[in-house]
């Protein structure tokens, strides 16, 4: 057997093994589409509690995504880098979202908010979230928005005393002369809300479960990147942080969009833990995941399977636009 | 001067102890010694970047053994260069010097200055994905040398190349020893590099150095 042909065979009998998967998922698309109709479909798009609905994924996917970059981008580097007593348990830990059931994930998080410190946060979002808005989020958002009137990389200790101070005077501004007050009702009553059986809910139960996603990922990445080149950067006078921004995060480009991407997937798949935490009010906490539910639940089969179809079609788009934009960005 | 006085390192099983070398301002000295013997893990230590166990480290009249590895104004040249993936050449040349808040004219005369020095102006626009081993080592150079440090540390900095390029390399250090601006701690297992090159000759045996 010559070389050429030996490794024809090999690649056909892997493509013939991992094209089984492919044609499986083409299959049961093409089924959905052949069991629904073309006029079922513009219905659903048409349906207003529809259309709420997947305003309400794409929004709360996209910010179910951002949270978990926060926290996954911090926690991977750490878990990478560093090695310190109780990293096992931890790591253990941050699986628990991932082999748990999400019904439990749901009534875990209801369960949390019905404790003392829960209760204390959902009447904190219900009745001040106008006070924390106005003087807390309000001056720390033009505090660093005013920070490239600096026109050049803060030092450690400007960094330090920057932030605090300006948003301080801007709090302090905002309070006496009285357009605080009125800024702060129209902000409590735009934003002001429980946290369970609302929107908010629902960003946490996507949240609690594509975080831990988002985390494994970050944390591969970093694991695959050298920190030498970082060292090299703490010689030519970096700080720790600075090397982190200018040299690990650049490269960590593309893991960074893979997590994004499994992140809002995971989102949008979501359902058990929204069903339980969020419930499945229409025009409230309506999401895609729970309409196919809904739907179901009434009889409407063909209405099911469409929105089942716009989910593909939604997931398929954002993905496609995520990783274009982002690997575009990382081949900087 | 670059001066190590009864350093001592562990790491895990791995431990170096009362290690003692000393090379002179403007000179260039070589430390020798086989693989594994614990030559990087040295180096790192003069550069901040490995915790010591005991010992002083004084680089001039400066004891540098507990400042940050950016407060010791040393240039390090890693075994593979470690050149960071998403910036050009130009920006590896200018990247500690935008640090330190130089002003753009400045940075771009400078980055012309070692593009000529080291031969790759034709580089610039690049990313270390498209270098070659031997113009990637010529970057990791002139990064570590951008901000004119008065110290510098190689680490194998030629194990990794071909005998042409090498040449090229051997002969750009050898013009870096002969400027004597800067005093060399250059680490290699290969004597014929430390003969090419050194002015002082170490070598590090079972844990000990001795000065040949």
């Amino acid at each position: 057997m010559t070389a050429a042909g030996s490794t024809a065979r090999f690649y056909l009998a892997l493509a013939l093994i991992g094209g089984s998967y492919v044609v499986l998922i083409l299959a049961m698309l093409i089924a959905d589409l052949f069991y629904t109709t073309e006029d079922a479909f513009w219905a659903a798009f048409r349906s207003p509690e529809i259309r709420y609905a997947i305003r309400l994924s794409l929004v709360s996917c996209f910010v179910t995504t951002l949270l978990s970059l926060w926290v996954a981008v911090p926690l991977g580097y750490l878990l990478s880098r560093t090695r310190f007593y109780g990293q096992t348990v931890l790591d253990t830990f941050l699986d628990i979202p991932i082999v748990l059931p999400p019904l439990v994930i749901g009534l875990s998080l209801l369960i949390l908010l019905q404790t003392r410190p829960g209760k204390w946060i959902e009447d904190l979002t219900q009745h001040q979230m106008g006070f924390l808005l106005t003087y807390i989020a309000l001056p720390v958002v033009i505090a660093i928005g005013s920070w490239p009137l600096l026109r050049r990389l803060p030092s450690r200790a400007e960094g330090l005393l920057y932030l605090p101070v300006v948003a301080a005077v801007v709090a302090i501004v905002l309070r006496f002369s009285g357009l605080g007050a009125s800024i702060e009702p129209r902000l409590q009553d735009r934003f002001g809300t429980r946290i369970t059986f609302e929107i908010p809910s629902v960003i946490l139960a996507q949240f609690a479960v594509s975080c831990a996603f988002a985390v494994r990922t970050m944390r591969v990445t970093f694991d695959q990147i050298s920190p030498r080149a970082e060292q090299v950067a703490l010689t030519l006078g970096c700080t720790r942080s600075q090397a982190f921004w200018a040299v690990s995060l650049p490269e960590a480009w593309r893991g960074l969009v893979t997590a994004a991407s499994i992140a809002w997937a995971r989102a949008l798949g979501e359902f058990g833990p929204i069903l339980i935490f969020s419930g499945a009010t229409r025009m409230r906490t309506e999401v895609l995941s729970t309409t196919v539910w809904l739907e179901l639940s009434v009889g409407h089969l063909e209405a099911a399977i469409a929105v089942s179809l716009l989910m593909v079609v939604v997931a398929i788009v954002v993905l496609l636009l995520m990783r274009g934009f982002g690997l575009r960005g990382g081949a900087m | 001067m670059i001066a190590i006085d009864r350093l001592s390192i562990r790491q895990g099983a791995f431990a170096l102890r009362d290690i003692s070398l000393e090379v002179p301002t403007g000179k260039y000295g070589v430390l020798m010694g086989k693989t594994g013997a614990g030559k990087t893990s040295i180096l790192e230590a003069v550069a901040g970047l490995r915790a010591i166990v005991g010992g002083k480290i004084r680089l001039g009249a400066r004891v540098v053994t507990h400042l940050e590895p950016g407060d010791r104004g040393l240039g390090y040249v890693p075994q593979d260069g470690a050149l960071f993936r998403t910036m050009t050449v130009y920006n590896h040349l200018a990247f500690a010097l935008t640090l330190r808040g130089v002003d753009r004219k400045t940075i771009d005369g400078r980055v012309t200055e070692l593009a000529d020095w080291l031969g790759i102006t034709h580089l610039l626009r690049r990313r270390p994905a498209g270098l070659s081993g031997g113009e990637a080592q010529r970057v990791a150079l002139g990064r570590a040398m951008s901000f004119r440090p008065q110290y510098l540390l190689l680490d194998e900095p030629l194990s990794s190349l071909d005998e042409t390029t090498r040449g090229s390399m051997v002969d750009l250090l050898d013009g870096l020893r002969k400027g004597g601006d800067v005093t060399v701690l250059h680490v290699t297992h290969s004597r014929a590099e430390a003969e090419r090159l050194a002015d002082v000759r170490f070598r590090l045996d079972d844990g000990r150095v001795v000065k040949e």
